[in-house]
């Protein structure tokens, strides 16, 4: 059985008078899949949020690899391996493929002054390998022939693709998906299907997902955790979460 | 017919009730009393002139607007001149054109041509600093002159106080002016936009007061006069030199020429400029430059791919004081003398001014921008009076006709070569 890797527990966000996250508790293993699901506004994104440090939780603790991280800032716990796309796409329009998968390379680059004012081997070095990385994740994701188009004019598609290699290029441990199906078509939602799997498989990145499409989900999930209104709902395998009447309900309503 | 007409008849009476008082009155003194006269009909039947045309214009806008639409119609410059003349390698041609000229100018420019170049350099200088912080980091800072006070001032009191040359002080002012960057913009640079501007307006102004208030050590008002001018490795350019000092006339047995002084001056100024745009051309393909780009486009973004914000703003931050420290440095070295007003919120507008009307991010475009805006009040002395009017003038034409400033730069792109 592998480590678990993630452990969020009593998780709760309070804006003002609203409750939008209430007592959430997930346990994600390495190397594991883990969808989070719930009807529209039921505040999967606030735990999202939560976990990368964009909000501050107002109660509960989250521990990566038992060391506590709530209450870091963004940019801290993007550091220590969990990296997450977004619900709409937010790359850097303006900027190349290549530079898009450039710039999330900084902090391994050789940011030293000097060393790029004048060039040093050192540097280019450091740029070369940058460059070399990159394409590897352009051919990962078929968009080579796009490495130098600006990152605005893509198709929504591969905007999609490009988002997931830009993530990897920080070196994840988690990657956590923001509705990535979302306005895909079968084919491209079977390519990301397959994405996540060789991300699993061959890159050891254990991937936390958020989904409305219900047949990505119980295919690619080993676990599943329902949200309702803030609160957990269920809790288990796609074959339980399927079978589950109180889950039913908060989907389809009662009958 | 009717509407049009009544918004004719508006027109006129506001070009009247704009023109009149301003250019229609004139203020004399007689004796001890400021007496109000009116201008001559001259004046007035220019007024009564424009009036009409506008009046007109109005009334028939339809009809103009229907003529400036047959008219065969395009762009200023066609889009593909336009296009070419925004490439980074364009843009690096006509820059090094640029330098050829600079670097021959003052042996062939007069001694007050010599003089403006060298404050039009000084005013590059500043430019580049603020493209740094405005253009590539889109931060808007309005204080940027305090660290232009910043970098003069530490020139002016080390070499007051403790006689250190202008070579020493070079750096030593750069770095003052980038610490003070530094701790400034710690506080500053989570705000965003608009309060970003004004927090950094209120912190030049600061600095600047306290120049004008510790009066023990700055002088207050008066400033500090007899700052030294550089040497050239020890030689200076005066008539005579001071004591265990030799003067550049003499170690190279040339006549005394006073204009010596300001071609130094002016080559001191070019390395300063030179040395400011080869760092920003780095910058722009470095790491840090691309972080910058990447911040101004979408911050959450890159929080979310573990880059600091704060830490990237600062840097940029940083580097625009830094510059505005040589450049101040040399000013005080140039001028000899140092004082508060020099560095009232005039000159950030300017210096702003300069990097907007140039184009964000373009280094071409500040080059261009610094010449326009000091070259232009330089030759037009006679109408000196209407300065504000014409810059006020140049950038609604600058809205109209190019938003996008003088020249602006399409960043170099990365590109992956197979």
């Amino acid at each position: 059985m592998s480590r678990e890797i993630l452990q969020v527990s009593g998780l709760s966000m309070r804006f003002g008078g609203l409750l939008a996250v209430n007592g959430v508790a997930l346990t994600v293993k390495e190397k594991q899949v883990v969808a989070l699901i719930g009807p529209n506004g039921a505040g999967k994104t606030t735990v999202f949020n939560c976990l990368t440090g964009f909000y501050k939780p107002s109660a509960g603790s989250i521990l990566l690899d038992g060391q506590p991280i709530q209450g870091l800032a963004g940019h801290q716990i993007a550091r220590k391996g969990v990296v997450r796309t977004f619900q709409n796409v937010r790359l850097f329009k303006e900027m190349t493929a290549l530079e898009n998968l450039l710039i999330a390379q900084h902090r391994h680059l050789n940011t030293n002054f000097f060393s790029g004012l004048l060039k040093t081997p050192g540097f280019r070095r450091s740029e070369r390998e940058a460059m070399d990385f990159a394409q590897f994740w352009l051919d990962k994701v078929n968009l080579t022939e796009f490495a130098n188009r600006t990152a605005g004019t893509l198709a929504y598609g591969q905007q999609r693709r490009l988002e997931i290699a830009r993530c990897m290029m920080t070196r994840p441990r988690i990657l956590m998906l923001d509705e990535p199906a979302a306005g895909l078509n079968p084919k491209e939602t079977e390519d990301l299907k397959a994405l996540i799997s060789v991300l699993r498989e061959e890159h050891n990145v254990t991937v936390l997902l958020i989904e409305h499409d219900m047949k990505l989900v119980m295919s690619i999930s080993d676990h599943i955790v329902v949200i309702n209104q803030g609160t957990p709902l269920a809790d288990g395998t796609p074959e339980q979460i399927r079978d589950n009447p109180e889950v039913i309900k908060a989907y389809l309503g009662e009958a | 017919m009717n509407r049009h007409l009544k918004s004719a008849f508006f027109s006129a009476l506001l070009v009247w009730a704009v023109a009149f008082p301003v250019l229609g009155l004139k203020l004399s003194i007689v004796g001890i009393n400021l007496e109000v006269h009116g201008q001559g009909p001259l004046t007035l039947s220019i007024i009564a002139a424009c009036s009409v045309l506008m009046f007109l214009r109005v009334l028939f806008d339809k009809q103009w607007s229907g003529l400036m639409k047959s008219a065969p119609k395009g762009p200023l410059v066609s889009p593909k001149v336009s296009h070419f003349l925004t490439l980074p390698r364009t843009q690096r041609y006509i820059i090094l054109g640029l330098i050829a000229v600079a670097l021959v100018w003052p042996f062939f420019g007069s001694r007050g041509a010599v003089d403006i170049a060298t404050l039009i350099l000084i005013y590059v200088l500043l430019g580049l600093g603020l493209n740094i912080v405005v253009g590539l980091a889109g931060l808007l800072d309005l204080g940027y002159v305090g660290f232009y006070a910043v970098g003069a001032y530490s020139y002016a009191l080390l070499s007051h106080y403790y006689g250190l040359s202008f070579w020493i002080c070079l750096p030593i002012a750069g770095l003052m002016s980038a610490t003070f960057g530094f701790l400034l913009g710690f506080p500053v640079l989570r705000l965003r936009g608009d309060y970003l501007a004004i927090v950094t307006l209120g912190f030049g102004e600061i600095i600047r007061l306290f120049l004008r208030n510790l009066t023990g050590l700055t002088g207050g008002p008066n400033g500090i006069s007899n700052i030294e001018k550089p040497t050239f490795f020890g030689l200076t350019f005066e008539r005579k030199a001071a004591e265990g000092m030799q003067t550049f006339h003499e170690f190279f047995g040339l006549q005394y020429n006073s204009i010596n002084k300001v071609i130094f001056l002016y080559l001191v100024a070019l390395l300063l400029a030179l040395l400011a745009l080869f760092v920003i051309n780095r910058l722009l393909r470095m790491p840090i430059g691309r972080a910058w780009e990447a911040l101004r486009e979408d911050e959450i973004a890159c929080r979310a791919l573990g880059l600091n914000p704060t830490v990237i703003k600062l840097s940029a931050f940083t580097l625009g004081a830094c510059f505005a420290g040589f450049a101040g440095s040399f000013f005080a070295a140039r001028q000899g003398l140092v004082t508060p007003e020099s560095f009232t919120f005039i000159e950030s507008a300017i210096i702003l001014a300069i990097v907007v009307l140039g184009g964000m991010g373009s280094q071409l475009g500040v080059i261009l921008a610094a010449i326009v805006m000091i070259l232009l009040p330089e030759l037009m002395r006679d109408f000196s009076e209407y300065r504000m009017l014409m810059f006020g003038a140049l950038m609604v034409l600058m809205m109209i006709w190019r938003p996008q400033g003088l020249l602006p730069m399409q960043r170099p792109h990365m590109e992956l070569r197979r």
